[in-house]
């Protein structure tokens, strides 16, 4: 199934994220200079592609993994619900991923609200 | 069980396996996701508030023991979960054995230093002189 392997790229882009992670908490320690510098990265259209990318990640990831875990306690292994549950993982990451990165835009003021 | 003749009674009772390891990396990665489901859920909201925030808001934010303690358990998990998966995705992919072992070795050097530099941020940030 795809969700497989979209379980594996998703956990690699997470971890390239966890390089803007560092960058973010290591700018925020050293001061508003550095941190000015992050911050024009990540407003930058590039940095929301990349940070709206890295949200989809992180919910597919997630959901995706609440799945293997019941799928471990044994719960979900009939073909067709696997199917189900692996459809609404991906309906849901992009929703979920949509919902968040509209609340950051509001946050900064980026949607007149 | 019939195929297990080769194996002695002891390494049955250890169920350690060839690697030694057991259901360790098994357990640790569980573990480590039941932490994040909550870590990282709790990560994205605060970050997301502080979407275009200054320098200072955001440090002030880290100095609070609370969101300093949940950064550190959620950089905990997160480097160790990501460890985990990249030395799956290793195994998995890569069959030649020296360059196997040195990805694996490579894979936690790199792992541990993305979370020290990370953890060596917030510890400044949660209990360095305010700026």
């Amino acid at each position: 199934m795809a969700a497989s392997i979209t379980h594996r790229v998703t956990g690699m882009m997470l971890a390239g994220g966890m390089l803007l992670l560092v960058w973010w908490l290591v700018a925020a320690a050293s001061g508003p200079d550095a941190y000015a510098v992050f911050a024009r990265v990540a407003g930058h259209p590039v940095g929301q592609v990349v940070l709206f990318g890295l949200l989809w990640a992180l919910a597919f990831h997630l959901l995706n993994g609440v799945r293997h875990l019941a799928w471990d306690l044994g719960y979900g292994f009939k073909m067709s619900t696997a199917r189900l549950t692996a459809a609404l993982v991906y309906a849901a990451s992009v929703l979920i991923a949509a919902g968040a990165f509209a609340v950051g835009m509001i946050v900064r003021g980026g949607l007149g609200l | 069980m019939k195929d297990t003749r080769l194996r002695t009674p002891l390494g049955r009772v250890e169920g350690l396996g060839s690697a030694r390891a057991g259901t360790n990396h098994f357990w640790q990665q569980r573990l480590t996701a039941v932490a994040l489901v909550p870590l990282s859920v709790w990560f994205v909201a605060s970050a997301l508030a502080y979407v275009g925030a200054e320098q200072g808001a955001v440090a002030a934010f880290f100095a609070e023991p609370a969101e300093a303690i949940l950064m550190f358990l959620f950089i905990v998990a997160a480097v160790h979960h990501m460890s985990l998966g990249l030395q799956m995705i290793i195994e998995d992919y890569v069959h030649q054995e020296g360059a196997k072992m040195t990805l694996l070795v490579l894979n936690r050097f790199a792992c541990w230093g993305i979370g020290a530099a990370a953890g060596f941020a917030l510890l400044k940030l949660a209990v360095g002189a305010p700026a």
